[in-house]
């Protein structure tokens, strides 16, 4: 009986695979039309991009480094919408993660390499499960919209680690507000000489693969995908919602907090409050551009990872500014979104049948 | 003692309701699309949005009232892209509030660099305006009467959205579309229409409130400047039971709240400037999570809708 | 005989398709002044699609309308109600926060008329109200109002906006036998008046009572159209379901072991000062229908029993097993040997975005042959569901496919499946052939009575008199919460089990 499978990889998750690869098409597109307004030649630039990102081994290096994190809050934003939480609080999370994994790393004197970045990772994960378990249970609890908390906790954080690095954690001779370096045996081995790209890009190869796993072959995900679904039905089959929305959550942050953690000690080896440009948004748009499933994140992000590395290429050698790169991913997302709710609508008209008891 | 009155004084009020005004709005705009059923999780990027325009607008003509008008214009685009999404195409509503959020955080940032190219550029703005007579009187004079003209344009519109939800037929009508569209469907109510309508509305006031942003607060437009304000106006909402009144009530508080962490700064009280600015969002949480389970959303809120006929 | 009266509403050649599915077919359908003209049918006959296309909240594909001889075209309830043509549908459109009297005029102001006279709107209802006997306090809010008396609302939301045609979509559904005898009333009195009345059911006894004329719709075709008098309730089944009315025999029972047990629960929360206390009990292979009005606790009873909601106290007693009903748990539940059939099949019965196979293996995602260590055992699903899939005729037999294709009938055939192959102590079923057809019907009383053979508990919800009677061994009323009376099917009384339903008590037999 194992046909079935042959089958479903060649239904709905290959159409489901198409929907987004097009929508990147589109958003190429229409973003030629403002660089075109800028006197440039869209197709130069675009080559210059795919050169800037794929071009040789220092560039695929750059392109794998900015991807890096965005794997981290894709899978976390993934999962938790998954499983029917809309949660936004991956900034937050991932924010506390750089916390505790910097505290590790600086405080932990004397510890040999392996354990203390194990230390400092583990931290991380706990620091940002723990943020975002926060707004687990109270939805579990009280049923509070986690839109709301986890956007507030956001800003919470941000302005906690703001004022800890402005504060009591700043390296005091420093020129900026930040932390001290970590040191040596807590930064992350780097894959490729010359470039940033550091061992965190495994780690979370390593749980893009574990996610998948997770979702499609345990009762945790079969579980996670019930109640993300449908929590009433699931509730009479016997699942603990309140249990499921808290594992969610707190595996949820946890994966953020990695982005965190794996950015500080592998490329800025110091904790800033600036040291995230929106990891934990862009972590939403590569949840939404990938479906919500794991391979869509790897997709997602790479392309995501490959655009800035390219981009800052392509302004250096056409002039195009490097910023197109946010409007073909707001673009990409924008048309996503759209096509999915074409997809699903034309899906309903077909199956109008259902809505009819005709006769059997 | 010194440091209450200063503290405390006519004008921290003053500033609280000033700083109040793009939550007023915003939430305002919300109260209206939620009351026909269609949650906007996009209201930030609507005002980020709004913000834009407003100063491209100001900046293109010289004058203030166009740059408003901009602003108006695009937040209420957005909502009708909002509006077509969640009620014609019947995506999630918060799946495309937070789509248009991304789209427009990218796009203001990308064409605000485009346009000014990284110049802090000034444009035409709000002064404050002194109402005359109002203003001379002692306490009442520098709370009230001496605000920018946007400001009583808004409050004008919260009286005036009060009478029309809930003492004329038109907001009769929108509450029982949020509340069961199929029946004011079969009752011979337009249902898109009014869903569309409110939606939009929600959009162009989003749009006004980030004018208020870049025209009367700052006069400049900043990268991602509505900080979270729109998340807030969500709150506000709620606190205020999807009525005008209330919500602009809610949306008071938080804004002194904002203004007196402004205030302990300036007066350099011992407090760090992170903590008093960390207020305004500590606030909205807990308060955000008092109210959860006390209050009662219209019924058929974020859920999609589906005319019968096709 | 030549046709003496002329038709004023004339429904010509209309056909409404959705999708492959042909709702009705060349549908003709007239109507006389003053008369009440029934529409008889099954489930998914045609009858409500025929009248939503009159109300306006459909567009006919094929097919025209005759008002009085012309030709009117009805886009929206909006037209509907400006040519005089309303309609109670069988879930109200009203809304539960606004009171009877803002639902009334609901949309009935013209445009440009910012505000409404709130006194003048509640003058002219109680007008209406009280010409037809449909009492009610305006000022009331919706969701405080009793169903029956919600109707009334409705009927006068109508007749408010001037409706001369009156459109009752199977108002019978939830009104007790006297309630109904009310309606009856009133419907007399409004064509007294001239008003046209579209009468749809699928209770043959209310149409032969009721009607003057009842066209007859099968599977979206027009069967005919016949005078009440001249056609007998044989005959009206026979054209209905194309044979005769197919009652599943019962095979006789002796009298066995209780096996299963409520003591004094306690479940009602329809604001009442009182607790109410239900207790009764179940003997092996025995079926207690509960008869009552929608929305008087049986939900209540059924998620305390299963432990989605568990009661406040008492205890629920399953094959020997004692538990503390304030503590039951749906897991529980289904370890203790329990199965539930839910009313409302597509939100507490499937995840309509699993496929079947998921759906089936729902309730046992831990330690089961399915789940070894927590890792799910694909193999043993799909085998799992392809076997219960045939066994149980689900159409398509596609275990791949997602619930929400499927047909109610074939859906709620996925629950019988998932539930009932275990060989279940207690099952729970909830109006269970609700809004399926004639076929899904019989399949699932045959499930039921088999499982009654197989010495299952079955408590059985019903607000069907007749299918109550046919399948229980016993019967029990419920009203507000709590046990008014029982009766025996054999030799049961249906005005003195409408009275129970209504809350006047009984001895327990």
């Amino acid at each position: 009986m194992n046909n079935w499978r042959d089958r479903t990889l060649k239904s709905m998750k290959f159409q489901g695979m198409l929907l987004p690869v097009l929508s990147l098409l589109l958003a190429l597109a229409v973003s030629a039309i403002p660089i075109m307004l800028a006197g440039k030649n869209p197709l130069l630039a675009y080559y210059e991009m795919l050169l800037g990102s794929v071009g040789g081994q220092i560039r695929i290096g750059v392109s794998l480094t900015k991807a890096t994190p965005l794997l981290f809050t894709g899978l976390s934003v993934a999962l938790a919408f998954r499983s029917g939480l809309f949660s936004i609080g991956a900034e937050g999370q991932l924010y506390m993660g750089a916390l505790g994994g910097t505290m590790a790393a600086l405080y932990l004197p004397g510890l040999p390499k392996p354990l203390l970045i194990t230390a400092s990772i583990l931290a991380g994960f706990v620091f940002g499960a723990i943020w975002g378990l926060i707004p687990g249970y109270l939805k579990a609890r009280h049923n509070t919209n986690e839109i709301i908390t986890t956007i507030m906790l956001n800003y919470i954080a941000f302005w906690f680690i703001s004022f800890l690095v402005h504060g009591p954690l700043r390296e005091p001779s420093a020129m900026f507000s930040y932390t001290y370096e970590v040191p040596d045996a807590a930064k992350l081995p780097i894959l490729i000489k010359g470039t940033q790209l550091h061992a965190g890009f495994l780690l979370a190869l390593a749980l893009v693969f574990l996610t998948y796993v997770l979702i499609k072959h345990t009762s945790l995900g079969f579980q996670l995908r019930s109640v993300g679904s449908n929590p009433e039905a699931s509730h009479y089959a016997g699942m603990n919602i309140s249990r499921n929305i808290l594992v969610t959550m707190a595996l949820s942050g946890g994966l953020a907090g990695l982005a965190g953690v794996t950015e500080i000690i592998g490329v800025q080896y110091r904790l800033s409050d600036f040291f995230s440009p929106g990891f934990g948004y862009d972590g939403i748009a590569v949840a939404l551009l990938g479906a919500n499933t794991p391979g869509g994140v790897l997709f997602a992000s790479l392309f995501f990872g490959m655009l800035r590395a390219g981009a800052s290429v392509m302004q250096r050698r056409i002039g195009v500014p490097s910023y197109t790169a946010l409007i073909i991913q707001g673009l990409a997302v924008f048309f996503v979104v759209i096509g999915f709710g074409i997809r699903m609508l034309r899906a309903e008209k077909q199956s109008k049948i259902t809505v009819m008891e005709g006769p059997q | 003692m010194d440091i209450i009155v200063q503290l405390f004084g006519v004008s921290l009020f003053a500033a609280g309701i000033r700083l109040s005004i793009p939550i007023i709005a915003a939430a305002i705009g919300e109260v209206f699309a939620e009351r026909a059923g269609i949650l906007n999780i996009g209201i930030e990027g609507m005002m980020l949005t709004g913000a834009f325009g407003a100063v491209i607008a100001s900046y293109l003509s010289g004058n203030p009232w166009i740059g408003v008008l901009g602003g108006i214009f695009l937040g209420g685009l957005l909502g009708l892209i909002h509006a077509f999404a969640s009620i014609h195409l019947r995506i999630s509503q918060i799946v495309s509030g937070i789509a248009i959020n991304i789209f427009a955080l990218g796009a203001t940032t990308t064409l605000a660099r485009l346009i000014f190219n990284e110049q802090r550029v000034q444009v035409a703005a709000f002064k404050p305006l002194a109402v005359p007579v109002c203003s001379d009187i002692p306490i009442i004079g520098p709370l009230f009467c001496q605000h920018a003209a946007l400001v009583y344009l808004v409050i004008l519109i919260v009286i005036i959205t009060n009478l029309v939800l809930f003492r004329t037929t038109l907001g009769l009508s929108i509450r029982s579309v949020g509340e069961n569209p199929k029946a004011a469907e079969s009752a011979g109510i337009n249902v898109m229409l009014i869903k569309y309508a409110c939606t939009v509305f929600g959009g162009m006031m989003a749009g006004l409130a980030g004018s208020f942003l870049s025209l009367v607060q700052l006069n400049l437009f900043v990268d991602n400047m509505s900080a979270g304000k729109g998340w807030i106006a969500l709150t506000a909402v709620v606190f205020g039971r999807w009525g005008p009144i209330g919500t602009a009530l809610g949306s008071l508080l938080f804004g002194m709240v904002e203004a007196i962490g402004l205030r302990v700064q300036a007066l350099g009280l011992p407090i760090p400037h992170e903590l008093l600015l960390m207020l305004p969002y500590l606030a909205t949480f807990f308060v955000f999570i008092g109210l959860v389970g006390r209050t009662r959303p219209p019924a058929s809120l974020a859920k999609p809708y589906k005319r019968e006929s096709l | 005989m030549a046709k003496q009266v002329q038709s004023m509403l004339e429904m010509k050649d209309i056909v409404k398709r959705f999708g492959s599915v042909i709702a009705d077919d060349h549908v003709n359908f007239d109507l006389r002044k003053g008369e009440i003209h029934a529409l008889l049918g099954e489930n998914g006959a045609g009858k409500t699609t025929l009248m939503n296309i009159l109300y306006g909240l459909y567009k006919p594909d094929e097919g025209n309308i005759f008002l009085n001889g012309d030709t009117i075209n009805i886009n929206s309830p909006h037209d509907a109600l400006s040519y005089g043509i309303g309609m109670v549908h069988q879930n109200f459109m009203l809304i539960d926060v606004f009171t009877a009297a803002e639902n009334v005029a609901l949309g009935s102001w013209k445009p440009g008329e910012l505000s409404m006279d709130p006194k003048a709107v509640e003058r002219a209802i109680l007008q209406v109200a009280q010409k037809y006997k449909l009492e009610f306090d305006p000022a009331a809010l919706i969701e405080d109002l009793p169903v029956g008396v919600q109707q009334r609302v409705e009927i006068v939301k109508a007749l408010y906006r001037g409706a001369r045609i009156l459109i009752l979509d199977e108002p019978t559904a939830v009104l007790t036998p006297q309630e109904t005898e009310d309606l009856f009333r009133c419907m007399r009195e409004l064509t007294a008046d001239q008003v046209s009345i579209v009468f749809i059911s699928h209770k043959l006894e209310e149409v032969k009572e009721i009607s003057d004329r009842v066209t007859v719709l099968r599977n979206g075709r027009e069967v005919g159209t016949f005078d009440t008098q001249s056609i007998s309730e044989r005959e009206m089944a026979l054209k209905m379901i194309g044979r005769n009315l197919d009652t599943t025999p019962k095979p006789p029972r002796e009298t066995q072991a209780r096996n299963f047990e409520v003591e004094n629960l306690v479940v009602w929360n329809g604001g009442d000062q009182n607790t109410r206390r239900i207790s009764f009990e179940i003997e092996k292979g025995e079926i207690l229908g509960v008869a009552g009005i929608d929305g008087n606790g049986q939900l209540e009873l059924a998620n305390a029993i299963t432990g989605i909601h568990p009661a406040k106290q008492g205890k629920i007693i399953i094959d020997g097993r004692s538990i503390n009903a304030s503590q039951q748990t749906p897991f529980d539940f289904t370890r203790f040997g329990g199965a539930y059939i839910p009313q409302d099949r597509k939100n507490t019965g499937l995840v309509l975005d699993f496929n079947v196979a998921e759906n089936l293996m729902l309730k046992q995602f831990t330690r089961s042959e399915m789940v070894k260590k927590g890792f799910l055992q694909h193999k043993v699903i799909w085998e799992n569901a392809a076997r219960l899939v045939k066994d149980y005729d689900v159409r398509p037999p596609n275990p791949e496919l997602e619930l929400g294709k499927f047909s109610g009938g074939n859906q709620q055939k996925v629950i019988l499946a998932r539930e009932l192959h275990q060989e279940p102590v207690v099952i729970v079923a909830c109006y269970p052939t609700r809004g399926l057809d004639v076929g899904a019907t019989e399949f699932v009383c045959k499930q039921l009575i088999y499982q009654r053979s197989r010495g299952a508990c079955i408590l059985f919800f019903s607000n069907e008199l007749e299918e109550l009677i046919n399948i229980s061994d016993r019967i029990i009323v419920m009203h507000r919460g709590e046990i008014t009376g029982s009766a025996d099917p054999e030799n049961v009384n249906v005005e003195s089990l409408g009275l129970m339903m209504m809350g006047k008590k009984e001895g327990i037999a």
